[in-house]
């Protein structure tokens, strides 16, 4: 197998999770659309470490988890705490700082 | 020696099959995961595309990754995901109004040109030949992403430390509650009790009630249901005031004939005819009665 066909393949899954990233409002369901991306260039990422023959690309691809993991941690800890002050995890009803 | 070449000859036979199935099965995964209204079909439909990138990390030799991915990405992640989802609200739904117009037709149309680009892209790169990791993962895969993580990547892998410790540490202040008013004692509750409109206990779910489910709202003496007894998050969910609907059909006196039968029916002491009478006006025994029966 060429890794164009596991490029193809994290593009695809990347562009759905930037679909639902835009499409989307409940802030929980945008977050996990975030992580599709993230797997998706850890895919490119590990698919690019085979083609090339040495092991840097796996290694971006564990640190890319690790960010990732520490992102959701943060990040569902503020939507826990925007959920108990509005009663809502809805993109639109957090708009505080628009005007 | 000869063992393992067979095996890889056998791993590249079967790659392009797992391929297609699992791409096939994570993209329709995804794609089900931004259409789906809940949320936590949406973080199952997540959790199979994970597993699924899992495998395929196994197939492009990363056995490594493919253990990190089912272990910190479906086990640590996903699992975060769906408590948060609980505390949120299980049920809580996407409205399917479009706040700004033709937004979904635009985004669509968004990604279909950016996979188109990307594609074009990959497709048209002149991609070297596959060199395989059969070389960098001689002495195992742990043993050489270790080599590489304590050698040219040790700054990032320091980094990567306070990044998780700082990420600990945001975690316990943003979701910690900061106690507004001192904590109740036995004295002050009491108080409040009696001087609040229900210095009793409040009625207990499924109390004159025909089930004793606790989503069953206790019917008070006189016919009518108590919101009381019922648990608040699960009256807010559930429309409990219309559980005893098929009381409310009927006069009082039909209902209590039809109970006054089905109590009779289960102790077998029906022996009056008055009792004959009732049992024949309230036809086939209920599963009211198997219950009593019991």
């Amino acid at each position: 197998m060429s890794p164009t066909h596991y490029l193809v393949l994290s593009a695809i899954l990347f562009t759905i999770g930037g679909i639902g990233v835009l499409v989307r409002r409940n802030a929980i369901v945008v977050f996990m659309c975030v992580e599709l991306m993230l797997n998706a260039t850890n895919l490119a990422f590990v698919s690019f470490a085979r083609m090339h023959g040495n092991l840097d690309g796996q290694i971006i691809a564990f640190f890319v988890m690790v960010v990732a993991a520490a992102e959701v941690v943060v990040g569902l800890a503020i939507l826990m705490t925007i959920f108990r002050t509005r009663r809502s995890s809805s993109v639109d009803d957090a708009n505080l700082l628009k005007y | 020696m000869n063992p393992t070449l067979l095996a890889e000859a056998q791993t590249h036979a079967a790659e392009p099959f797992v391929f297609w199935l699992l791409a096939i099965v994570s993209v329709s995964a995804a794609l089900g995961m931004i259409l789906m209204r809940k949320a936590v079909h949406a973080a199952l439909l997540l959790a199979v595309v994970m597993l699924s990138l899992a495998v395929l990390y196994a197939v492009l030799e990363a056995p490594f990754l493919a253990f990190v991915q089912v272990i910190v990405y479906t086990g640590a992640v996903l699992m975060l995901f769906l408590f948060v989802l609980m505390l949120v609200g299980v049920s809580s739904t996407d409205s399917l109004v479009e706040t700004i117009r033709g937004q979904r037709l635009w985004a669509a149309l968004a990604g279909l040109g950016f996979v188109g680009l990307l594609a074009a892209g990959v497709a048209g790169a002149a991609l070297p030949t596959t060199a395989g990791l059969a070389r960098a993962n001689a002495e195992g895969n742990v043993v050489g992403l270790a080599r590489l993580l304590f050698t040219k990547y040790v700054f990032a892998f320091e980094v990567a430390s306070a990044l998780l410790i700082t990420a600990a540490l945001g975690a316990m202040v943003l979701a910690h509650r900061e106690r507004l008013a001192p904590k109740a004692t036995q004295r002050a509750l009491s108080k409040a009790r009696f001087l609040g409109d229900h210095p009793t206990p409040l009625p207990g779910p499924g109390t004159y009630a025909r089930h004793n489910a606790v989503d069953m709202p206790a019917l008070l003496p006189d016919g009518t249901t108590s919101e009381l007894s019922v648990n608040p998050i699960i009256a807010r969910r559930t429309a409990t005031a219309g559980m005893h609907t098929d009381l409310e059909g009927r006069t009082e006196e039909q209902a209590a004939g039809d109970d006054i039968a089905a109590v009779r029916a289960a102790t077998d002491t029906a022996a009056d005819a008055d009792a004959q009478d009732r049992e024949v006006k309230a036809g086939v025994p209920t599963a009211g009665n198997k219950e009593a029966g019991k």
